[in-house]
C-alpha cells in the first residue's frame, strides 16, 4: 500500500515519525475515551441554571436544606452554597466508600472547590448548578479549598470535609463532646502524615 | 534593499515587548517571595493580586502581541524582500496598541483591575481596563490585515512561486490570531463593556467563559508560532546546516491553524454549563494539536543533526557536541526543546478528559504554562532578539557571552521555578493564592517546594536584567555589525513542486469555519435557548 504522506514528504524516516505522532495522539485520546465509557469517568458537566441572587428563595439551596442527605439507593447528596468567603455548611461529614454527589451553587462570584488528594473538584459558576460525584476511599480530615480566584479574601475561603469509616457514619450525629472530637482529629492527622 | 525592511517598526514593537517583560519579571520575583508568607510585612492581597493581574497582562498580552507583530513585520519584509503594505497604517496600529496598554495600565497599577488576565466576570474591573484590552486587540488586527495583503501582493508579482516558509508561518499566525481573538473580542464588546458602563445590568458568566475559551487555547499558539518560525528558518542556518524538511514546517503551521481554535472547551473541563460530550469532542482535537508540535521537534532536531554532521560530528550522538553551542540561536533552540518536552508531558495530563480533575486550578497548571510559554516560547524570543537587534539597529551585539549566560540562567531558573510547582500542584496547592492559611499538615508538605520557587524567581530576574542590559548596550553600540541580512535556512529537499494546498490558505480557512461551527455552534447557542440568569457586578 502506498503511504499517503508520500505526496508531501520524501523522507522515509520522517513519514514514519508522522505515523508515530498520529498513533500516539489517537491511542491517548482513545484510551481516555474507553475509560470514560467503561469506568463512567467524566468531568463534572452538569447543565442546569439557577438565579444566584435568589438562592435563599430556591427550595434546594435555601439555608435549611443545605447539608448531607441520603438517597433511596444508599448514596448521599451534599447540597452546598459557595459565597465569599466560605462554603456552607462549613463542616461536611461523609462515610468512606459511598458515592457522594455534591450539588453546589454560588451566591455571588466564580468559585472552585477542590479537596486535595481526592477527585472532588469542580468549578462553581454563578447562574449554574455544579454537580460532581465521587467516593472517598480513605477516612480522614480533609481541607475543602476554594481553588478559583474570587476576590481579595480568596486565600481564606476554605472549609472542612470529614470522611469517617462507613461503619461509624450516621446521619443523625449527636453533638459530640469536646474532648472526644479533639482526640479523633489527632488520630486522623497521624493517618494523613 | 534596506529601505524595504521594517527595522523601525520591528524595533519599536519589540522594545515595548521587552520593556513590559522587564516590569513583569520584577513583579514575578515579588510574587514568589510574597506567596510563601516568609516576610510578614510583605503580606498584602491587594498588592499581590494587583501584581498577578499586571504580570499576566504584561507577559501574556503585551510582550507577546508586540513581539509577534514586530517580528512579523520584520520577517515579512526580509523574507519577501518587499515593503510593508501600508506603513502609515502599520504605525497607526502600533499607536492603537500602545494607547490600549497605557489605558489598561492605569486601573491595573492602582488596583482597580485585579481581575487577573482572564477577566473573571462577575468580578468587575474599571471600564478603562476593558477599553485598553480592546484597543490592543484591534491594533493587532491591523497587522493581520497587513500580513495577508503583503502575501497577496507578493503572489501577484511571483505567480506560481513557493512562499518562503518564514512568511507562510507568519501569515498562518496572522489568520490564526484574527480568528481566535474574535472570541475574547465578542466577550469584551458585547458583554463586559456594556455591563461595566451600566448599560446592561447583568452578565451571563457561562457565555462569557465559553467565549473566552474560544480565545484561550489558540492564543498560546499565536505566542508560540514566532518561536517555531525561528526554530525552522533561523536556527538551522545558525547551526551551519539546512531545514530537514520545509514541507513538514508547512504541515505543522497548517495543523496548528486548523486544530488550535476549535478545542478551547478543554479549559472548561471542570465547569458546569457545558455537557460532557462537547468536552470530549474538544479533547480529541486537543490531542491532534500535539501532533504538529511532535513534528516540529523531529524536524528541528533532524536539522540540527544535519548541521552537526556537516561540522564533522560522528557517531550516534557525536553531532550534538559538534554544534556551535556558543551561538545564542542554537543554544536557545536546544534549551527550548528540553523545556517543551517537560511542559508537553504536563500538558498531556491537563488535556486529559478525566485526569485533568487531579490538577485543575492547582499550581501544576502554573508550572505547565510557565514551562511552555515563559520557557520554550520566550527563550526563543530572546534568541530572536539577539539575532535581530544587530540587523535592525546596524550595531554589533554588545556581548554574545552575556547572551549565552543569560539563556542558561533562564533555563535553570525556569526549571527551579516550575518543577516544584508541578509537585505543589499534585500536593493540592491551588494556583492564584497570596498566602496559605490552611491545615498545618497540608502546608508543611508544601514548604520545601515553596522555598525552591523563590530561588527560581531570583535566577529568572537576574536573567531578565542581563537581557535588557545587553539589548540596551547593543542599541547604543558604536561598533557596526558585519552582516545586515537576515539569513534564512535553505531546505534540504527542493520546494519547487509545492502542492497548492501547502502554499495557500483559502481551503484551510473554510475548513476552520466549518470546524468552529461544529465544535462551538451549539455550546454558544445553548445560552440563548436555556433560561439563563445573569449575574450582577461584584467588586474585588
Amino acid at each position: 500500500m502506498q503511504d499517503i504522506f508520500k505526496i508531501i514528504c520524501d523522507d522515509e524516516l520522517e513519514r514514519r515519525w508522522i505515523w508515530i505522532s498520529l498513533a500516539m495522539a489517537v491511542i491517548m485520546g482513545g484510551l481516555l475515551g474507553v475509560l470514560a465509557v467503561t469506568n463512567n469517568l467524566h468531568p463534572p458537566s452538569n447543565v442546569e441554571t439557577i438565579d444566584s441572587s435568589r438562592l435563599h428563595l430556591s427550595e434546594e439551596f435555601a439555608e435549611d436544606n443545605l447539608g448531607v442527605k441520603e438517597n433511596s439507593d444508599g448514596s448521599l447528596t451534599v447540597t452546598m452554597v459557595a459565597a465569599r468567603y466560605g462554603f456552607f455548611p462549613p463542616v461536611i461529614e461523609v462515610p468512606t466508600d459511598t458515592m457522594v454527589k455534591f450539588r453546589v451553587a454560588s451566591a455571588d462570584v466564580l468559585h472552585g472547590m477542590h479537596v486535595p488528594n481526592t477527585n472532588a473538584t469542580t468549578m462553581i459558576v454563578p447562574g449554574y448548578i455544579s454537580e460532581v460525584t465521587t467516593a472517598f476511599p480513605t477516612a480522614g480530615k480533609y481541607a475543602f479549598l476554594c481553588n478559583e480566584y474570587c476576590g481579595l479574601g480568596h486565600d481564606s475561603m476554605w472549609s472542612r470535609l470529614m470522611v469517617v469509616p462507613k461503619a461509624e457514619f450516621s446521619l443523625e450525629v449527636p453533638e459530640p463532646e469536646e474532648a472526644e472530637t479533639e482526640e479523633a482529629e489527632e488520630d486522623v492527622g497521624d493517618d494523613l502524615l | 534593499m534596506s529601505q524595504t525592511k521594517a527595522a523601525g517598526l520591528g524595533l519599536a514593537h519589540m522594545w515595548v515587548a521587552f520593556a513590559s517583560f522587564a516590569v513583569a519579571a520584577l513583579l514575578g520575583l515579588y510574587q514568589t517571595i510574597e506567596r510563601i508568607d516568609l516576610i510578614p510585612g510583605l503580606k498584602s492581597p491587594e498588592l499581590y493580586f494587583g501584581s498577578v493581574s499586571t504580570h499576566g497582562v504584561l507577559m501574556g498580552f503585551v510582550l507577546t502581541t508586540f513581539f509577534a507583530v514586530g517580528f512579523g513585520y520584520y520577517i515579512a519584509t526580509t523574507s519577501l524582500k518587499q515593503e510593508v503594505w501600508n506603513k502609515p497604517l502599520a504605525w497607526f496600529g502600533f499607536a492603537l496598541k500602545l494607547t490600549g496598554v497605557l489605558l489598561a495600565a492605569a486601573p491595573l497599577l492602582t488596583g482597580n483591575a485585579s481581575v487577573l488576565y482572564t477577566f473573571y466576570p462577575p468580578l468587575m474591573a474599571h471600564p478603562t481596563f476593558y477599553f485598553g484590552a480592546t484597543l490592543l486587540v484591534v491594533g493587532s488586527w491591523v497587522w493581520c490585515l497587513q500580513m495577508v495583503m503583503m502575501l497577496g501582493v507578493w503572489k501577484k508579482a511571483n505567480p506560481g512561486e513557493t512562499v518562503p516558509l518564514a512568511m507562510y508561518g507568519t501569515v498562518a499566525n496572522a489568520i490564526l490570531w484574527f480568528i481566535t481573538s474574535l472570541g475574547v473580542a465578542s466577550e469584551v464588546l458585547f458583554q463586559l463593556i456594556p455591563w461595566s458602563l451600566g448599560i446592561v445590568e447583568t452578565v451571563d458568566v457561562g457565555l462569557a467563559r465559553t467565549l473566552f475559551s474560544w480565545t484561550l487555547h489558540a492564543i498560546v499558539y499565536f505566542w508560540l508560532i514566532p518561536a517555531y518560525i525561528v526554530l525552522y528558518t533561523l536556527v538551522p542556518r545558525a547551526a551551519g546546516g539546512f531545514i530537514f524538511s520545509d514541507h513538514m514546517g508547512r504541515l505543522a503551521f497548517i495543523m496548528l491553524l486548523v486544530f488550535s481554535v476549535p478545542i478551547g472547551l478543554h479549559h472548561l473541563y471542570m465547569d458546569p454549563f457545558q455537557a460532557a460530550g462537547w468536552k470530549f469532542l474538544h479533547m480529541t482535537g486537543t490531542f491532534m494539536v500535539a501532533v504538529p508540535t511532535m513534528l516540529t521537534g523531529f524536524t528541528v532536531i533532524a536539522s540540527m543533526e544535519v548541521a552537526g554532521r556537516l561540522r564533522g560530528g560522528k557517531g550516534l550522538l557525536g553531532w550534538i557536541s559538534a554544534l556551535p553551542w556558543g551561538n545564542p540561536l542554537v543554544l536557545a533552540a536546544g534549551l527550548a526543546l528540553l523545556m517543551l518536552t517537560f511542559g508537553g508531558f504536563g500538558g498531556m495530563i491537563n488535556a486529559s478528559y478525566s485526569m485533568n480533575a487531579m490538577v485543575h486550578n492547582t499550581q501544576w497548571v502554573t508550572g505547565h504554562f510557565h514551562l511552555i510559554f515563559a520557557g520554550t516560547t520566550v527563550i526563543m524570543y530572546f534568541a530572536a532578539a539577539y539575532y535581530l537587534w544587530p540587523k535592525m539597529t546596524g550595531n554589533a551585539l554588545y556581548s554574545t557571552k552575556l547572551a549565552v549566560i543569560q539563556l542558561w540562567f533562564w533555563f535553570i531558573g525556569m526549571l527551579v521555578l516550575t518543577l516544584p510547582w508541578h509537585q505543589l500542584g499534585m500536593a493540592g496547592q491551588p494556583r492564584r493564592i497570596s498566602s496559605t492559611p490552611y491545615d498545618e499538615e497540608l502546608v508543611q508538605a508544601w514548604l520545601p517546594a515553596e522555598a525552591a520557587m523563590i530561588v527560581g524567581g531570583v535566577i529568572l530576574f537576574a536573567s531578565a536584567l542581563m537581557l535588557v542590559v545587553n539589548l540596551l548596550k547593543t542599541h547604543g553600540n558604536s561598533q557596526p555589525v558585519d552582516n545586515l541580512e537576515v539569513e534564512y535556512a535553505e531546505p534540504l529537499h527542493s520546494t519547487q513542486r509545492m502542492p497548492q494546498l501547502m502554499n495557500s490558505f483559502g481551503f484551510w480557512v473554510v475548513l476552520i469555519v466549518v470546524y468552529m461551527v461544529a465544535s462551538y455552534g451549539y455550546p454558544i447557542i445553548q445560552f440563548f435557548l436555556m433560561d439563563t440568569y445573569g449575574t450582577v457586578p461584584w467588586s474585588i
